[in-house]
């Protein structure tokens, strides 16, 4: 069992893990720390001794994964097109395979699916392993699993990665617990460690106010969920030359317990995540008429209106419109930011954007330590004077 | 339903607030200190429990794994009008990721036998993933459906629900025992009365260790979790640049030429 042990050599008996511990479990015992019961292992203690007399100690592990080779990409299908975030992942698929030296694949399940195959190897897969059946049509967690799970046993994949989309966030787990592996959620940052050629899964952790980096050791295929549009869309290279492999299925003999009943597509005027520009509004607006205002403007710019968290909780405007941690995350040309203070969970929402304008009446808003350009002004005198501008201007 | 639902919640305690703070001097993490509370997701799943038994009758569990201290989770699920508690705690289970968390309360929940529906929330707020539900609804080799947002019936056996993907809305149904993850907008969280507090004082905690549960002693805790956190670290230093403050009118000017500049307009 693992524990945290105490080196007496090295404590001091300065009482810093005592006050570190989040759950009041480590007490002084002449002198030293005792770990009592109720310990989660949660290594706060660890971080806090500056003597580093504190460690995490854990039985060794012998395994062996060198039967384990390749980046296997699951391309998400839904009708009729490949979801973006699969381009990214391939394109993100390709710098590891190739630090690596192991071939890169992909995957598409579902209905006239495997016409999307060369677009694939275009986005550069090596290989497509391609399952193409009417039945497959809607998702089904558990046909999709059961597929997925015997293409990795016969595969033996190294790395194996999903778009952290609402069917990749609820496939990906049954996946993993099927095969007994690790799953990192909602990566933003995947890199191969150069000395232990282990995938570094990076993720925002404790509600976005520090980034983790986690790796999976001992289990194969390493498994992660990977935000959508925070990594660039693979190129497209029309000479690429790959293999694609064309799978029959047997619906008789895969699971399939819950039904589709019934599915309302809902569309986006301009969608969020795509739009070039996006004018986002936060508390500073002071109530939901200022979200009229910012639509103006960005209609004016053909971009969509993006929002924090705080007036989505009031109520002034649609959760669609959310940016941040637990909204959805953007990658526009600009971005601008009126009356939105710039906490870190917005910020991890946005910081990819190329250019930040924010406008903020307080100098000291978080959000200008981000901004390409910060005005300091109160956006109902600027806004609608730009308004006026970019009417003028088309005017012309 | 004759009988009612037999229904399970899998709740979570959390910190109170996700503020941590990296030491600028030394760099080490100083995280808050609990008392923790009741995972904000998790009240919607108690909520949606308790309306189920009032449309249906039945009976409502809540489950949790961690420290003797997320009782006071359990309790504040028995105050919004849970019947009983249930807490699995054990050195053994401390440092589970979401793959030993969710073989560990699968046992758990074995144990409970039977039960129509498990609900869990959609996520935590601390560990912030989502997979335990899914993960032990593969665990107990039961259905799951996440994101839901609706319950539209319970009837012969099976759970009829809708939910929201990021491409539109799906009405599905399931048959029981199947496991739900619910999201914010399924319902209002009840606060609790004076009675519930009386009786969540009073509840009896029923409580689950290694040795109750009887399964592999390596898939346990730390050592069955095939995950490892090697590196917490701040986001990114601040990358400002210019700012501006003057008349309105010239403000508007220079975003103006600055949204040329991108060639936006
Ligand atoms: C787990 C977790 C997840 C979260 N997820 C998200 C998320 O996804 N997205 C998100 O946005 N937040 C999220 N938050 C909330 C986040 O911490 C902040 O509370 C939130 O982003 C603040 O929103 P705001 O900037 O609109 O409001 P405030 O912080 O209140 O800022 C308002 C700003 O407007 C300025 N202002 C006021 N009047 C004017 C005016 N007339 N003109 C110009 N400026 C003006 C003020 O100076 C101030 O800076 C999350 C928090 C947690 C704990
Ligand atoms: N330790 C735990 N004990 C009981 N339920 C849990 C635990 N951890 C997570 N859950 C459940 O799983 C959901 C998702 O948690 P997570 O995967 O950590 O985001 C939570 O909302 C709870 O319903």
């Amino acid at each position: 069992m693992a524990e945290i042990r105490v080196d007496p050599e090295r404590c001091t008996g300065c009482g810093l893990c005592v006050q570190a511990c989040p759950y009041g479990v480590i007490e002084l015992v002449e002198g030293l720390p005792r770990i009592g019961e109720g310990c989660t292992l949660c290594r706060s203690c660890i971080e806090a001794c500056p003597e580093n007399a504190l460690s995490l100690v854990e039985a060794r592990r012998e395994v062996d994964l060198s039967a384990y080779r390749g980046v296997l990409v699951y391309a998400e299908y839904r009708r009729g097109r490949v979801h973006p975030v699969s381009y990214e992942l391939l394109g993100k698929g390709r710098e590891l395979a190739e630090e690596l030296g192991e071939p890169l694949y992909a995957v598409i399940i579902g209905d006239g699916c495997r016409r999307w195959a060369e677009e694939l190897i275009y986005r550069g897969a090596e290989r497509v392993y391609v399952y193409d059946d009417p039945w497959l049509d809607p998702f089904r967690v558990d046909p999709y699993t059961a597929i997925l799970v015997e293409l990795v046993e016969e595969l033996k994949p190294n790395i194996f990665l999903f778009g952290a989309t609402s069917i990749g966030r609820s496939l990906a787990p049954r996946v993993a617990a099927r095969l007994k592996v690790g799953l990192t959620a909602d990566c933003t940052g995947l890199d191969i460690d150069p000395e232990t050629r282990l995938l570094r899964q990076t993720r925002p952790a404790f509600g976005g106010n520090v980034m983790a980096t986690i790796i999976s050791p001992y289990t194969r295929p390493q498994m992660a969920t990977v935000r959508y549009k925070v990594m660039p869309e693979a190129e497209r290279d029309t000479s690429r030359r790959g293999e694609i492999i064309e799978r029959r299925i047997d619906p008789s003999s895969l699971p399939d317990r819950v039904r589709v009943l019934e599915f309302q597509p809902v569309e986006e005027e301009v969608s969020l995540v795509e739009a070039d520009v996006i004018v986002s509004g936060g508390m500073g607006l002071g109530g939901p008429e200022g979200f009229k205002l910012l639509e103006e403007l960005a209609k004016l710019l053909g971009g969509a209106v993006g929002a924090s968290r705080p007036t989505v909780d009031e109520g002034w405007i649609d959760y669609s419109h959310q940016v941040g941690l637990s909204g959805r995350t953007v990658r526009p040309k600009v971005y601008i930011a009126c009356g939105i203070s710039g906490a870190v969970q917005h910020l991890a929402g946005m910081r990819g954007s190329e250019v930040i304008i924010a406008i903020n009446t307080d100098p000291k808003a978080p959000i200008f330590d981000f901004a390409t350009l910060g005005v300091v002004a109160d956006l109902y005198e600027v806004v609608p004077r730009l308004i006026e501008k970019l009417k003028e201007r088309r005017g012309r | 339903m004759e009988r009612g639902l037999n229904i399970i919640v899998c709740i979570k305690q959390v910190p109170e607030t996700v503020e941590v703070e990296i030491d600028p001097e030394t760099g080490r993490l100083m995280r808050e200190k609990y008392p923790g509370i009741l995972n904000p997701f998790d009240e919607h799943a108690v909520e949606e429990a308790l309306r189920l038994r009032e449309r249906y009758g039945g009976y409502v569990r809540v489950l949790t794994m961690g420290p003797p201290m997320a009782e006071k989770a359990l309790r504040d699920a028995i105050a919004m009008g849970c019947d009983e508690a249930w807490l699995a705690t054990d050195r053994a289970f401390a440092g589970a990721d979401t793959l030993a968390t969710s073989y560990t309360l699968s046992l758990c929940i074995r144990k409970m036998e039977p039960y129509d529906l498990i609900i869990c929330g959609l996520k935590t707020t601390d560990g912030d993933t989502g997979q335990v539900g899914p993960e032990l609804a593969e665990h107990l080799g039961i259905p799951h459906i996440c994101y839901v947002s609706q319950i539209l019936e319970v009837s012969e056996g099976r759970i009829r629900v809708r939910r929201r993907l990021d491409d539109g809305v799906e009405t599905l149904e399931a048959p029981l025992p199947a496991l739900i993850t619910v999201t914010k907008e399924i319902n209002q969280p009840r606060l609790p009365t004076l009675k519930g507090k009386l009786r969540a004082k009073r509840a009896e905690i029923k409580t689950l260790t290694a040795s109750d549960l009887g399964g592999e002693p390596s898939l346990y805790g730390l050592e069955g979790s095939p995950t490892r956190v090697i590196r917490v670290f701040h986001p990114e230093p601040p990358r400002g640049g210019e700012i501006i403050e003057g008349e309105p009118d010239e403000l508007a000017e220079r975003i103006l030429r600055k949204l040329e500049e991108v060639g936006v307009i």
